[in-house]
């Protein structure tokens, strides 16, 4: 398996739902290799978020995974123990998370929260594990790493926040890392500098990245490869590059086209027409029809 | 989703029965007490004195839960100890209740000075320890039902004026008194209009809430031997007794023990299922 | 802007500790009744009575009256008890201690049995243990400490009588001890013999007491500590590997505790208050038994000074409550 992140019919429900009730992920596969960005886009609701979840095994409770592989570096973290599970995950993944102003503990300073990975589960020692803290908050281009880990998450921005947060992700080099619409709460200003940074370490150190978002803008800039999502579908896999040029699916094309062109502000909203989601839940409907039928669960 | 949880808290939804009946059934003891009380809860005989309860050796027929070191027959002198413990509970319930609401209702609506003055009663009573303070009213006011009545609404309006008086600030906050005072209604029509009927659910929660204080406020009180005069049958003058002779005759103490368990749970039971089922504040 | 804070408390605390002071007096002289004559003993002589009035003032303004004894008290004198005839203030702080290390118990108590309560319906919720916590919980808080400590003598001192369920500590014991601390004490000079003693007289009415508190903390910092749990830091901190119980205690816990911790304040000054019953029923030799002992003598200057200094514990552990809240929460800290 080249993939370093293998998902492969990956089925979800809600806990205790009624049978018959829709999955919230439908059979999903997905690959993600090493030093590869790929991008995960649809409509809110349409389940990116659950999927990045998924790998890195912070599902909500009432979310069931019904079948289905999660491959991580060659291991189905599906078939591990809960606490196997979770010591693969700290060692070898990470989240960038989407609110930099809920995402750190307001009650621990800067430095323990980047550093409690690396002592804890990695076995670093504390002076190892603080020099590593300072050279990627350096790295993450923070003024004065040391007193920022002296600091408490209120004493700093959002946008600083967020970057003590990619720190903290790539502290223990991950080989994956997950980043969850990371700048969709920080002002337009800043998001372009956090989504700048993040492509620049995320190439620095050939980390596979699996970037949630909804707006193809963004995945046009970071992303090589993009699934799009719909209803816990994945409708389209393919290369960023093939997908600006020629959407394969019409779901896809009409994304696309409702995505606002800051190039052209004028050329007004297009949004997804209403035969496109007729078709497209047409096909998700079969699609969860066949999936009944063959008898998985039905 | 499947909650274990509320699986367990809806299998005592019944509770609202559960208490209300047995202070239906305390009602009626202290009610119908002269005629359904098997003895003369003051009568003592010394020839009968110190009996155990019906089923164990010894026990005379007649004397259901038997008898105290006087004689006296513990069943008659709890049904009798039933009305003291309602009649103040109901008294001295309402009494707080009207003089602590009225405060409160003021303090939040009216604020200024008027907030100032029954806040810092507040505080002040609030560095006060209640049954000590009960304790030395009492000592002031001499024995007596009265006194024990006067005590409580004393010491307790506090818990009514602090809560009302919170609840009847964030009514006055919202815009529907913002509009009756733009309609041009008078601030006492808006306070008794407007805000009261808003906090009427919260304040009948705290009315039960306080009845079953006032019952163990006065049970505390006889325990101590400062309720009313000791002749007559309290349940915390009985448990006093019971508790000087625990080795002896459990019974003198153990029987009107429940019925305070049990009245005070009630109340509070009652307190807790009104308060799931009308009041979304105190929620 | 700490400093400020700090200063408006204080005075806030004095106005209040003033209040109090007005509202015992005012109780004591101004209700109905000769206040000479309810300060009497049994049996006293015109003698007796002429001494009270010089004594107190009371020939005096009501108000003068007020400033004369106020001035004592502000100069720790608050008068002769007139059963023993000694000084007020030292016969309360004398007993004080034993109150103290009580309540101080008591509270220990409730908080390590509401944090485990706590932490135990936060680490299994949505199960069948979660609901029996509540419903215990409940249960707990509806009755009164007066009620829990009659059903622990009957348990403890009756069915099932391991306990001692009066005194604080075996009569033979006390000239063992050098203060009134004496469960500090005997830690201090590790009598665990004395201990033991002591443990055995005081675990009962400490628990009757931390019945109630340890439901209430096990019911708000559960609360508090599930809300906390859905929290973004909470998720992030499960991705780097760390497991239930380490995310509840480390991640959860410090940020969900500051309601809980503010609400232990007030709690506490209510479980101080319910010593005085609690002394009584368990003849513990405390502050509140002596109240209850000098109510029934009618020994009025004693329940002034006792009430006085009920007051002065209470809003004091108001103030400390409200620094420690101050100190703990970063927040404001830096605010």
């Amino acid at each position: 398996m080249s993939a370093y992140l293998s998902i492969r019919n990956l089925s979800a429900v809600l806990k205790g739902a009624p049978k018959g009730t829709p999955r919230l992920l439908r059979s999903v596969s997905l690959d993600v290799a090493a030093g590869e960005v790929r991008g995960l886009v649809g409509e809110s609701g349409a389940g990116k978020s659950m999927i990045g979840k998924a790998v890195l095994g912070i599902l909500p409770r009432a979310v069931q995974v019904i079948e289905g592989e999660i491959w991580l570096d060659g291991v189905d973290l599906l078939r591990m123990t809960p606490s196997e599970r979770r010591r693969r995950i700290g060692a070898s993944a990470a989240l960038i998370p989407q609110d930099p102003m809920t995402a750190l503990n307001p009650s621990r300073r800067i430095g323990p929260q980047i550093t409690d990975r690396l002592v804890d589960i990695l076995g670093w020692t504390r002076a190892d594990a603080e020099a590593r803290a300072r050279e990627l908050l350096d790295e993450v281009r923070i003024p004065d790493p040391a007193r920022v880990m002296r600091s408490y998450p209120h004493e700093l921005s959002g946008g600083m926040r967020q970057r003590v947060l990619i720190a903290s992700a790539f502290a223990a080099e991950p080989k994956m890392i997950v980043a969850d619409e990371p700048t969709t709460a920080l002002d337009v200003t800043v998001q372009k500098q956090i989504l700048r940074l993040i492509a620049q370490m995320q190439a620095r150190h050939g980390t596979a990245l699996l970037f949630v978002t909804h707006d193809l803008g963004v995945v046009s800039k970071v992303c090589d490869t993009l699934s799009v999502l719909y209803a816990g579908k994945v409708v389209e896999d393919t290369r960023v590059r093939d997908f600006f040029a020629a959407p394969g699916h019409a779901y896809s094309a009409a994304l696309l086209a409702a995505t606002p062109k800051y190039t052209d502000p004028d050329a007004g909203l297009n949004p997804v027409p209403a035969a496109v989601i007729e078709a497209v839940q047409a096909e998700v409907a079969a699609a969860e029809a066949a999936w009944r039928k063959g008898g998985a669960h039905g | 989703m499947v909650d274990a949880r509320g699986m367990v808290r809806r299998r005592l939804g019944l509770r609202l029965w559960l208490s209300g009946g047995w202070l239906v059934l305390l009602a009626l003891a202290a009610l119908l007490a002269p005629w359904i009380a098997p003895h003369n809860p003051l009568e003592q005989d010394l020839f009968t004195s110190r009996l155990p309860p019906f089923w164990m050796a010894g026990a005379e027929p007649g004397y259901w839960l038997g008898t105290d070191s006087l004689g006296r027959d513990v069943l008659s002198r709890i049904i009798h100890g039933a009305r003291v413990a309602l009649i103040v509970a109901l008294i001295a319930g309402t009494a707080t209740m009207l003089i602590g609401a009225t405060l409160g209702l003021i303090a939040g609506y009216y604020r200024g000075w008027a907030d100032m003055v029954i806040s810092r009663l507040i505080d002040i009573w609030m560095a006060f320890p209640p049954v000590l303070f009960a304790i030395l009213l009492i000592a002031v006011l001499g024995t007596g039902l009265t006194s024990v009545i006067i005590a409580i609404v004393v010491i307790d309006w506090t818990r009514f004026a602090r809560v009302v008086r919170a609840e009847a600030m964030a009514q006055g906050a919202m815009d529907y008194v913002a509009s009756a005072q733009v309609a041009g209604q008078r601030r006492l029509g808006i306070m008794l209009r407007e805000i009261l009927p808003n906090v009427l659910p919260t304040i009948g929660v705290l009315l039960t809430l306080e009845m079953g204080i006032a019952v163990i406020v006065e049970a505390i009180l006889s325990f101590v031997n400062l309720s009313i005069s000791s002749d007559d049958p309290t349940w915390g003058g009985m448990i006093a007794e019971g508790r000087t002779a625990l080795h002896r005759s459990w019974w003198v103490l153990v029987f009107p023990l429940i019925a305070l368990f049990l009245t005070v749970l009630s109340f509070s039971q009652l307190g807790e299922g009104l308060k799931d089922r009308f009041d979304p504040v105190l929620r | 802007m700490l400093a400020r804070r700090i200063l408006t408390r204080l005075l806030t605390t004095l106005v209040t500790l003033l209040g109090v002071s007005i509202v015992v007096f005012v109780v004591i002289r101004v209700v109905p009744g000769n206040p000479i004559a309810m300060m009497l003993p049994p049996g006293a002589t015109p003698a007796d009575i002429e001494r009270l009035n010089a004594l107190y003032g009371f020939d005096r303004s009501i108000l003068a009256q007020y400033f004369i004894w106020l001035g004592g008290v502000v100069q720790g004198d608050f008068g002769t008890s007139i059963q023993t005839r000694q000084p007020v203030l030292g016969l309360v702080l004398g007993r004080l201690p034993a109150t103290l290390e009580l309540a101080i118990m008591a509270l220990v108590i409730a908080v390590v049995i509401g944090g485990f309560l706590a932490l135990t319906g936060t680490r299994l919720r949505g199960t069948a243990t979660e609901g029996a916590i509540d419903v215990g919980n409940g249960m707990a808080l509806s009755v009164p400490v007066f009620l829990w400590g009659l059903v622990l003598i009957l348990l403890f001192g009756v069915l099932w009588p391991v306990f001692n369920i009066s005194g604080r500590i075996s009569p033979h014991l006390v000239q063992e001890f050098h203060t009134r601390f004496f469960l500090f004490e005997s830690v201090l000079r590790l009598r665990f013999d004395l201990w033991l003693d002591l443990m055995r007289h005081m675990l009962m009415p400490a628990l009757a007491l931390a019945i109630p508190l340890a439901a209430i903390i096990g019911q708000l910092l559960k609360q508090s500590l599930k809300e906390t749990m859905h929290l973004d830091y909470v998720t992030l901190a499960r991705t780097k590997g760390y497991g239930e119980n380490h995310v509840i205690v480390r991640e959860a816990l410090r940020n969900a505790i500051l309601p809980t911790l503010t609400l232990i304040g007030v709690q506490f000054t209510f479980l101080i208050g319910g010593t005085v019953i609690i002394e009584r029923l368990f003849s513990y030799e405390g502050l509140g038994n002596m109240a209850i002992d000098a109510v029934i003598n009618r020994d009025l200057p004693l329940i002034q000074g006792i009430v006085i200094i009920f007051a002065l514990l209470f809003t004091v552990i108001n103030l400390i409550v409200d620094m420690l809240y101050t100190v703990l929460n970063p927040r404001l800290r830096h605010g």
